[in-house]
């Protein structure tokens, strides 16, 4: 029973769950659509302008895509009450939440590749700075909001109405993240300033809530 | 212990008058902000007095996930919800200043009230989270929501700090030296706070407890009734 | 009741558990001894359901304790105990065999134990449906055999006779009295002892929260 198979079979697992029920990726991939598609009739703006609206339109509908998410994905060890068949288990929640975690950001992540063309077209999007960088600034973003998305999904699970309890939870934590994920990218776009400073802070942000996580985890299973 | 709180009223009542007294007549008129720059002397204390709160129910949270007492829980939910209070006081005379002064209500550049702004939305969600909890273990899962939100502050700093790099806003006080006089009132008024958050506190625990043995009562009771 | 020569494999000592105001089990004290095959009885309520939770671990006693297999940490143990609930705790989107090798894996168990497993309920383990689609009492076996996949000392049921046909039932009481020979122990809570009348070595009746009686035979009645 080592610790990394044990991740990676619920990762597996979780895969072809999503894969099978499609209860997460089609309403998440939906309603990242009709957020699109609103934010183009609300904002309307030229080119120029978009650059420096688009990085806060583009994390902000990724930020509520993300939630259908995480609201998923553990309602679906919820359901037959599976979550105490690995509760009694001699297996470590750790892995567990690694599993979910890494799930989280693949299927987060399938949908910024989805929606970031359509923000491209409606938005008449072309980066004036280094668009490389953009790359480390989705993967550390992508990673800070689907860590702690993970981890207060699971808090939210031993409250009243605890759909509408995760984003209570995450969004006043999230703000630094959000600030250096929206000025990281209005940067780029712009190219008027660096965002190494922004990408650095996501890297602390990740680091710090990663470790966090990981280490407190194992008491949010136990706890009822 | 009753004569303490007594005592401790009695102080807090002094020092607050004393203190209104001081801020509104005795201190002297600042030069280029005038009489407005006298609600300093009530934002500046409760911000002080809040992130005291905010730092004892951190280290009230470690202590709990810890030891596990039911002190330390109590401690924690109290501190959280009066240092809301004290959080709300900075937020609401925070741009009350601003508005004469600067021509704005609010600049999110702003790296001392933004980050109160954050600290004070983090604490709200923990006081929700309590509230909303279905766990046998709230005070558990409390002081873990805890401590993400003290881990959540340098950044929240960090971040603002540099956001304001980026988009230049001005500053309310800070810089320059403080005139002595300005500054024993500042102090006074502080003490004047601290003792009421202490007063608040204290009598908000002593409900808890209340609360919580009642609550024992009544399950003791359920224990003993023998309907099935 | 007879002392045991061997020690208790459960102790349970004053065992309190609240649920807010309402108390599910109101000082539960309690042995039950290694190798025997016990059934607990009693109505809706009654706290069977919360004390086998106890015992399994997933729920901490408001006051008292509980000890399985000498250590009150239960995780420690959890390797040697088999918990089967009232609902599957099996993944409807899975199949049977899809199912066991995840479980497995938590234990640290190679597929072809599962296999054996399911063969050992009459299972078919090709079987390529997902579990949603299995009958009910192909569910509640597919459930037995996740419980003893890792071959436990002590074995928990939640109900495993609700919704089953008779057939499904026969298997499982034919398992469960394989397992007593084996001197496992069992703990069956369920609204059905009839079924088990051949195999209990005890019947346990529970009334609001405490257990009221202890006898070797299943009166009419109960």
């Amino acid at each position: 029973m080592s610790y990394f198979s044990i991740a990676r079979s619920s990762l597996v697992k979780d895969i072809r769950l999503e894969w099978r029920s499609k209860d997460a990726i089609n309403a998440m991939l939906f309603f990242a659509l009709l957020v699109v598609v609103i934010f183009s009739f609300a904002f309307d703006p030229t080119a120029e302008e978009s650059r420096t609206i688009a990085g806060g339109l583009v994390w902000v509908a990724v930020l509520f895509a993300a939630i259908v998410a995480l609201n998923q994905t553990w309602s679906r060890e919820l359901r037959n009450q599976v979550l105490d068949a690995y509760r009694v288990s001699p297996a470590t929640g750790t892995p567990l939440f690694l599993a979910k975690a890494v799930g989280n950001f693949i299927f987060v992540s399938a949908i910024e590749a989805l929606m970031t063309p359509l923000f491209v077209v409606f938005y008449k999007l072309r980066a004036l700075g280094p668009v490389g960088e953009l790359l480390p600034t989705a993967v550390l973003g992508t990673w800070a909001l689907v860590v702690n998305g993970t981890f207060f999904a699971a808090i939210s699970l031993r409250t009243r109405s605890r759909e509408v309890m995760l984003p209570l939870l995450l969004f006043p934590l999230s703000i630094p993240a959000l600030l250096a994920m929206v000025n990281a990218t209005t940067a780029i776009l712009t190219g008027e300033e660096s965002a190494r400073f922004w990408v650095a802070l996501l890297l602390a942000y990740d680091v710090v809530f990663t470790t966090a996580c990981l280490l407190m985890f194992d008491i949010v299973l136990e706890a009822e | 212990m009753k004569r303490g709180f007594t005592l401790l009223a009695t102080v807090a009542g002094l020092l607050l008058s004393f203190g209104l007294y001081e801020a509104l007549i005795a201190a002297p008129t600042e030069r280029t902000m005038g009489d407005v720059q006298r609600i300093f002397y009530y934002h500046v204390p409760s911000a002080w007095t809040a992130f005291l709160l905010f730092l004892i129910n951190f280290a009230a949270s470690v202590v709990f996930l810890v030891r596990r007492n039911a002190a330390a829980d109590i401690l924690a939910l109290v501190t959280a919800e009066v240092g809301v209070v004290f959080c709300t006081v900075v937020l609401v005379t925070g741009p009350l200043w601003a508005r004469p002064v600067w021509g704005i209500w609010w600049a999110p550049g702003d790296i001392r009230l933004t980050t109160t702004l954050v600290l004070w939305l983090i604490y709200i969600s923990y006081l929700m989270l309590r509230r909303f909890s279905t766990s046998s273990q709230t005070p558990l899962v409390a002081a873990i929501v805890a401590i993400f939100g003290a881990l959540d502050v340098p950044l929240v700093y960090f971040s603002i700090w540099f956001f304001r790099t980026q988009h230049p806003s001005p500053v309310i006080g800070g810089g320059g030296s403080l005139d002595p006089r300005m500054a024993r009132v500042l102090l006074i008024n502080w003490a004047a706070f601290l003792c009421l958050a202490g007063l608040i506190c204290w009598t908000r625990y002593l409900l808890e407890i209340a609360r919580r043995q009642v609550e024992e009562a009544q399950g003791m009771e359920s224990l003993l009734e023998r309907s099935p | 009741m007879a002392v045991s020569e061997t020690k208790p494999i459960v102790v349970a000592d004053g065992l309190i558990k609240q649920f807010g105001r309402f108390s599910a089990l109101r000082g539960v004290t309690e042995e039950f001894a290694p190798g025997k095959l016990y059934v607990i009885v009693g109505d809706n309520g009654a706290g069977k359901t919360t004390l086998l939770r106890a015992v399994a671990g997933l729920i901490h006693p408001t006051r008292g304790t509980i000890t399985v297999l000498g250590t009150r940490k239960i995780k420690d143990v959890c390797q040697k105990i088999g918990y089967m609930a009232h609902s599957s705790l099996l993944y409807d989107e899975l199949s049977g065999i899809e199912n066991l090798n995840y479980f497995g894996e938590l234990y640290g168990i190679r597929s072809d134990t599962s296999r054996e497993v399911i063969a050992r309920l009459k299972l078919n383990p090709a079987l390529e449906r997902p579990v949603g689609q299995y009958s009910q009492g192909m569910r509640q076996r597919l459930s037995l055999a996740r419980a003893v996949l890792n071959n436990p000392e002590l074995l928990l049921l939640d109900e495993p006779f609700s919704n089953v046909d008779s057939r499904s039932a026969q298997q499982m009481t034919e398992l469960l009295s394989e397992l007593r020979q084996l001197h496992k122990t069992v703990l069956v809570v369920t609204h059905y002892p009839a079924h088990l009348k051949s195999v209990a070595d005890e019947f346990v009746s529970m009334v609001a929260g405490t257990v009221v009686k202890r006898s070797g035979t299943l009166e009419a009645g109960v």
